[in-house]
């Protein structure tokens, strides 16, 4: 009887432990894993392949480094899915750190051995517009005039003297707007302002404990597609043909859900257990 | 005066934007787009208010050696080292470039920093999911149930344990059909009942009902 009781109240120290070990040692593992597309990164994917050579992609980077292990493999693979079809990308944030995430995978995938000889050109290829504050106000202003909105660069070139910028006033001259988004302001405001307002056609990456929230949107069709979490970042990944962070980590969040599940089936297991003898004694 | 101006500031802006909404035309737009800058200039604003109450709580702190002191002082410093690296330290180019003062000091100190507080919450997520989770009465056996299979069907194993099975029978295909079908209405009736409260709440904002933005009852 002691033995349930003590599983009923095992020291939370014990199960760090467990989750630690399960996190680490797979990192250190080489096992091949069965990666399954859900339907939403599918689209998310046709979404970015359907668009013709030259089209302009909006990257809204709305996420800090707390949530990098989740979108910064999602936003690599967006960038160098953009840059192998030749999208040209315009890169904001509602969120301040957002630009800097944006410039750290930028610098990851200019790192590959693919774009030694022919590395995306700032101004024509893409550019960096930086953080604007005003949550989803600066949507809406985008909605009327971007270069109000945004009349710099981040590294403070007027956007007038950006070729890539050359003729871009509102969302209608997007023909994409990808948004990597850690909560507020992210996917939900967009999908208010820029998709509900202006009619942007937009596909979303979020953390994984942010992605129930928008799954309506998905199935009234204001989001062409989502990548939810470190397991979206491996479908994409994977569609892609790129095996990434996303893929690589996908081992160790496999082996965490197992302990937590575990534990859970163990904590039932002695619930139930206890609760029968003492409805038993009780009579 | 203190009271009614900005109720009235509240009233004016508020209608325009309802207006707008329906009239995307002049004199509307344009009252609306001046707003709009009006207002992220504020937000701009508040950001070096929230700097300087910042540093003034934590001075204060300091000064009077109140609990935890010592963090204080670490915001301080830490405030003043990335400030001075971006203003001083960035070799003539854009503080957020790459190889600046600044850019070392975010990807050395600060994302590490925060990625491992962020981290931590996998180590008590699994500890309130082990005491949370149990199957006391029926609805709380539901979200059991519903958060079992999903954690499960959200990961390769998921579909590894269940290989055996058809396509389309599987716990990936199972936790997809949670998030798409009850997870999705839960979401919508949520979103419905929030979007709601805002109109109600924004009204009596703009018709200055609500009164208790400006420390009114």
């Amino acid at each position: 009887m002691k033995f349930f009781e003590k599983l009923m109240s095992i020291d939370r120290r014990v199960i760090f432990l467990f989750v630690g070990v399960a996190l680490i040692v797979p990192l250190f593992l080489d096992i091949e894993q069965t990666i399954e597309i859900t339907p939403e990164v599918q689209t998310l994917y046709d979404a970015f392949m359907e668009l013709p050579p030259g089209s302009k992609v909006l990257m809204a980077f709305d996420y800090d480094p707390p949530s990098a292990p989740e979108l910064q493999p999602q936003a690599i693979t967006g960038l160098r899915l953009c840059f192998d079809r030749n999208l040209k990308v315009i890169i904001i944030g509602l969120w301040p750190m957002g630009p800097m995430q944006a410039n750290l995978a930028l610098e990851t995938v200019f790192s590959e051995e693919n774009y030694f000889d022919k590395e995306p050109i700032y101004g024509v290829d893409y550019v960096n517009l930086g953080y604007s504050p005003g949550n989803e106000l600066v949507i809406q202003r985008m909605g009327s005039s971007i270069p109000a909105t945004f009349p710099r660069d981040f590294r403070g070139t007027s956007i007038e003297e950006i070729p890539l910028m050359r003729g871009i006033v509102n969302f209608s001259n997007f023909d994409y707007v990808f948004n990597l988004s850690a909560g507020y302001p992210g996917t939900v405001e967009w999908v208010q302002f820029a998709v509900d307002r202006f009619h942007a056609r937009m596909g979303a990456a979020n953390t994984a404990v942010q992605a129930p929230l928008v799954y309506p949107y998905i199935g009234t069709g204001q989001l062409t597609g989502l990548s939810g979490g470190m397991k979206g970042a491996a479908e994409f990944e994977k569609l892609t043909g790129f095996i990434g962070k996303g893929t690589k980590f996908m081992l160790s969040q496999s082996f965490a859900h197992m302990i937590v599940v575990f534990f859970i089936i163990i904590g039932n297991l002695a619930y139930f257990v206890t609760r029968g003898r003492e409805e038993k004694k009780t009579g | 005066m203190r009271r009614q101006v900005p109720l009235l500031l509240t009233a004016i802006v508020g209608f325009v934007y309802i207006i707008q909404f329906f009239v995307p035309h002049k004199p509307f737009n344009i009252i609306e787009h001046l707003f709009t800058d009006w207002i992220l200039i504020i937000a701009a604003c508040a950001i070096w208010l929230g700097v300087l109450n910042l540093l003034k709580l934590s001075s204060e702190k300091v000064y009077k050696r109140a609990k935890d002191w010592p963090y204080a002082l670490v915001i301080i410093c830490g405030f003043f080292m990335i400030t001075v690296a971006g203003f001083f330290f960035s070799g003539g180019r854009a503080f957020q470039e790459s190889g600046t003062a600044f850019d070392y000091i975010y990807v050395n100190i600060f994302t590490p920093l925060s990625a491992t507080m962020f981290a931590l919450l996998a180590f008590f997520v699994a500890s309130a999911s082990y005491r949370a989770f149990r199957a006391r009465t029926f609805e709380a056996t539901l979200l059991l149930l519903a958060g079992f299979f999903v954690m499960l069907g959200r990961v390769p194993v998921g579909d590894l344990m269940t290989s055996w099975l058809p396509q389309g029978y599987r716990l990936s295909d199972l936790a997809g059909w949670i998030m798409m079908v009850p997870n999705m209405a839960g979401q919508r009736a949520i979103m419905i009942g929030i979007a709601l409260g805002i109109m109600s709440t924004s009204l009596r904002v703009i018709l200055g009902i609500e009164r208790t933005i400006t420390g009114g009852e």
